[in-house]
């Protein structure tokens, strides 16, 4: 299988991942539950990676780094730790469901949302940000990059208005992270939201949010804190504060192992390469007939994602022959971002996506092209 | 037979691994124990370091701005 669903998760991991895991599995106790060597050895592993994602994305405490699951129940806490009834928030048709359905149950409680419109090309104008604040706007909660186009956000020029508005900034990393830079104190960012399986490598079930010193997150899951047993509070201190229960400390430590390979190959290279893959892709199939590429591949920063559909063919049958014919896997249908799917009008039909991640080759991406063009012919 | 002990105590399980690593690093003594029950009733862990560490442990304390919650002297049964 040729495997180009790494928007999804990246499948193929560094090998060090599934060591490390494996070693955590027989090695670990449970980490911040006593101080026997083998409750310890998890603590440790587990703190450093707190110190590699803190590295990764800016955030001066690593102990401010909150571990959870993945990107969507990050974006859950934050934004319902965050905000509340009455409280305006800014946001775009950019965004994935795991941003957006915890914006409409906040409007369903009594709180506004206010979307930045995204065109047929799937492209949002920051001007429009001035146009949506209203009085009672109380924060900014934005992708850095399209899951369905790839095509990154300007985030230093979106913080520049939240920080002139006194605006909270939570930026959903999922697609970013591992691949485009983020500095929360350059850039005045108050939350990031990140997965562990993605561009990070890591195993599935690691993921969380980074959170700027002195902001105050309510926490929504309350419990076992290895810490304060008699309060009948959650430890107000952060990471605790958001970590009840006992951690996913054997998947961090593969997302540990895989943050170690991901600092010696460089997050630049990765970048570098998985973009001229879908370059590569992008320039071979876009002026096929029939074929319709979405995005702005007019020099926008962006994560190697190409989405695509052929005339009006159901998205799902294209994935499908793909993978059944051809042996390449690509996910096909809406993709979990409706607002973006209206804009582009591929509401009914989906799109076929194809991402690209560091395991990846020419050969493979050539294949993916050479596919496209045979069923092109045939419709 | 108890000895005097210097007790470090934390709010959180990183604010430990942070106190170890740094004194780890920097070569001052000491390691993690449970919190002694005189301290708090809640469980937990601290750093147990020997009391002529103290001006070592207070001086990494401040400079990597390690988050701690208290600083003790005990005697303790070791």
């Amino acid at each position: 299988m040729i495997y180009l669903d790494n928007a999804a998760t990246t499948r193929t991991k560094p090998p060090c991942v599934a060591r490390a895991v494996t070693e955590a599995m027989s090695d670990f106790g449970n980490s911040g539950r006593g101080t026997h060597d083998d409750a310890l050895t998890a603590a440790r592993v587990i703190y450093q990676t707190r110190e590699q994602v803190a590295a990764l994305v800016g955030c001066p405490r690593p102990d401010h780094v909150c571990f959870t699951a993945n990107s969507t129940e990050a974006l859950n806490i934050a934004i319902a730790g965050l905000f509340g009834p009455g409280d305006h928030v800014i946001s775009t048709d950019l965004e994935h469901n795991s941003v957006l359905r915890p914006l409409y149950r906040l409007r369903a409680q009594g709180g506004e949302v206010g979307f930045l419109p995204a065109d047929s090309r799937g492209r949002i104008d920051l001007d429009d940000l001035e146009k949506v604040i209203r009085p009672n706007t109380r924060g900014v909660i934005c992708t850095h990059a399209s899951n369905v186009t790839g095509d990154a956000v300007d985030i230093t020029r979106v913080s520049a208005f939240a920080h002139a508005h006194g605006l909270i900034l939570v930026v959903d990393a999922s697609q970013s992270a591992g691949l485009l830079p983020l500095d929360m104190v350059k850039q005045h960012i108050d939350v990031v939201c990140f997965t562990g399986h993605k561009g990070l490598y890591g195993p599935q079930g690691t993921g969380g949010l980074c959170i700027r010193e002195g902001l105050e997150i309510r926490p929504w899951k309350v419990g076992g804190s290895g810490v304060h047993s008699y309060l009948e509070t959650q430890p107000p201190e952060y990471p605790t504060r958001l970590e009840a229960g006992t951690l996913n400390g054997h998947g961090l430590a593969g997302l540990s192992a895989a943050l170690d390979w991901l600092e010696q190959t460089g997050v630049e290279a990765v970048r570098e390469h998985d973009l001229a893959l879908a370059r590569q892709f992008y320039e071979q199939v876009r002026l096929l007939p029939g074929v319709t590429v979405y995005g702005d591949w007019d020099g926008t920063p962006r994560v190697p994602v190409v989405s695509l559909n052929l005339s009006n063919w159901d998205s799902g049958e294209v994935s499908d022959d793909l993978a059944e014919r051809f042996g390449i896997a690509t996910r096909p249908g809406a993709h979990c971002a409706p607002r973006m799917h209206r804009a582009l009008g591929t509401e009914a039909q989906g799109t076929v996506r194809f991402s690209w991640a560091w395991f990846n080759t020419k050969a493979e991406t050539g294949a993916a092209a050479r596919a496209v063009a045979e069923l092109a012919r045939e419709r | 037979m108890e000895e005097k002990k210097l007790i470090v105590t934390f709010g959180t399980t990183a604010g430990a691994m942070a106190m170890e690593k740094a004194c780890r690093e920097e070569g001052v003594p000491g390691r993690l124990i449970p919190v002694p029950r005189s301290i708090t009733a809640g469980c937990g862990m601290c750093w147990m370091a020997p009391p002529e560490a103290r001006p070592a442990v207070e001086e990494l304390m401040i400079r990597r701005r390690l988050q701690t919650e208290g600083l003790y002297e005990l005697l303790l049964r070791r």
